[in-house]
């Protein structure tokens, strides 16, 4: 629930951050956090997990995760996509 | 010592865990107590400029993850925290493994006054700043008052009746009376009973502000929690935990398990009065001590001690010593009654089992924590109140009373354990 700056527009997307981010709000070293890792059975989150995740990704990004996005979240991979998609389009 | 009634089943205590302003578990507080050293300071967890009140018991340096996992610590109030660390303690010091053991034959009752305020106080401000998308998923579950009762059966796996009981400042000696009686009922052979508070936070602080409830006596805070004193000016509020194991005797003894002490009775009552205000008369109160002796078989002439309330209010140490005199009679002025809020300040809905502890430790190192800081008697107390030092003192039987705002009273009636470190007083 730690509240995070937004990130500066034109920044490139830093993944060691999403790393930490998500380490930080799902328990777990941010090196466990790897692209090819689900989010329920490797690191232990539920759903109340991703959407606190989420939420603080939406606040650092400034993008907005639709619900029916939410529901392809299986993997850090989807989440990181997602996240490209947004600031390649921003 | 034969306490309990027609049902023959007895209960023992066989572990306790304290998390207190005064000290982390059972000898740093009783060193505390038993010293007479006193845990209010200045209010560090949050700003109180602007608050007529700025002084607090403080649990300092408490590190959750001593007790739980990182995700867990972020995912509950600090209440639950202090609760966990609390109920750890206590049943490790009781050798009891509940994850050995049927998923019935343990169970929780821990309580709390106020729950997660401050997250119930962070949620409202996201609320209010950033609309409702903002809230976190985990506002709900951290909020509510009844979830370290929940924690403490996740974590330690103990799958018996589980519930929070809450009654304001008497929260937690109602969650002793009730865990009392499960076991004695049959519902479970231990019950893990105490309290968790965690309240000092702005909306907390200042509401209890404009009660004009709390000592201000932000200069002075050691000297600042005074019960029976004429310079007394309100309560000091404090955050902490304390959890007792409760044991079927036949059950501990049959396993060597170290008899702490024994409840002997329980007893409840309305005042019928006003929602803050105590009964002056001290009625309600009366009759919750009474209840308590009857339902343990003892005369008013057993009780060698009683833990007052004693929250260092104008008319709540008056009403209690009143009361007192109602049940004690003509050995009202000799039975030994001390407030270990004086040291401790008031824990809230921890504050029935601190005390419960108190008295536990008094019995078995057969001395008194004293009242400190009561230098001018309120000639309206005319008790004695164990003033400033510890006192010696073989104490068989022990009354402890928690009243909380509602007009909520509970008494409890404590009995000596079998590993008494008494020196014979």
């Amino acid at each position: 629930m730690s509240a995070t700056n937004p990130a500066p527009s034109g920044e490139p997307l830093d993944f060691s951050e999403l790393q930490r981010m998500a380490g930080e709000i799902l328990g777990v070293d941010a090196d466990r956090v790897q692209l090819d890792v689900s989010f329920a059975r490797d690191l232990a989150a539920d759903s109340l997990d991703l959407v606190e995740l989420i939420m603080a990704i939406e606040d650092r990004y400034q993008v907005s995760l639709p619900p029916e996005r939410l529901e392809g979240m299986r993997k850090v991979g989807d989440l990181w996509e997602f996240l490209q998609e947004q600031h390649g389009a921003a | 010592m034969t306490g309990s009634d027609g049902t023959g089943v007895r209960v023992a205590i066989t572990g306790m865990g304290l998390v207190t302003p005064v000290g982390t578990g059972v000898e740093a507080v009783w060193e505390s107590l038993s010293q007479g050293r006193s845990g209010i300071g200045r209010i560090t967890q949050f700003d109180t400029t602007g608050y007529p009140t700025q002084i607090a018991g403080e649990v300092r340096d408490f590190e959750p993850e001593l007790y739980m996992d990182r995700k867990t610590a972020r995912h509950v109030a600090r209440y639950c925290q202090l609760g966990l660390a609390a109920a750890r303690m206590a049943v490790e010091d009781s050798g009891l493994r509940p994850s050995t053991m049927d998923p019935d034959a343990v169970g929780v009752v821990l309580s709390s006054g106020a729950g997660g305020m401050e997250e119930i106080e962070r949620g409202h401000r996201m609320l209010l700043e950033r609309g409702v998308s903002r809230i976190s998923p985990f506002t709900a579950p951290m909020m509510i008052t009844d979830i370290a009762a929940g924690l403490v059966a996740i974590e330690l796996q103990a799958g018996g009746p589980n519930y929070a009981v809450v009654s304001a400042c008497a929260s937690s000696g109602h969650a002793i009376a009730d865990g009392f009686e499960v076991i004695r009922r049959g519902d479970a052979v231990a019950m893990i009973a105490g309290g968790a508070e965690a309240s000092l936070t702005p909306l907390m602080i200042g509401a209890f502000c404009q009660l004009s409830a709390m000592s201000r006596r932000n200069q002075d805070p050691t000297a600042a929690s005074r019960p029976f004193d004429m310079g007394r000016d309100g309560f000091v509020m404090s955050e902490g935990a304390a959890v007792l194991v409760l044991e079927e005797m036949g059950h501990a003894v049959s396993r060597g398990a170290r008899i702490w002490g024994e409840v002997l009775g329980a007893g409840a009552s309305a005042d019928m009065y006003h929602f803050t205000a105590p009964d002056p008369e001290g009625r309600g109160a009366a009759r919750a001590m009474r209840a308590a002796l009857r339902k343990a078989r003892l005369a008013p002439a057993d009780v060698d001690y009683v833990n007052a309330h004693g929250t260092s209010t104008q008319l709540g140490d008056i009403a209690e010593t009143l009361a007192i005199h109602q049940v004690l009679g003509e050995r009202a002025r000799t039975v030994p009654v001390s407030s270990t809020k004086s040291m401790t300040g008031h824990l809230l809905g921890a504050a029935g089992a601190i005390e419960a502890a108190a008295c536990v430790l008094a019995m078995d190192r057969g001395l008194l924590p004293p009242t400190i800081n009561l230098e001018d008697q309120d000639p309206q107390c005319d008790l004695d109140y164990v003033p400033n030092q510890a006192r010696p003192a073989d104490v068989r039987v022990s009354l402890s009373n928690s009243f909380g705002f509602g007009g909520h009273n509970a008494s409890l009636v404590l009995g000596r354990g079998t590993s008494t470190n008494a020196k014979g007083a």
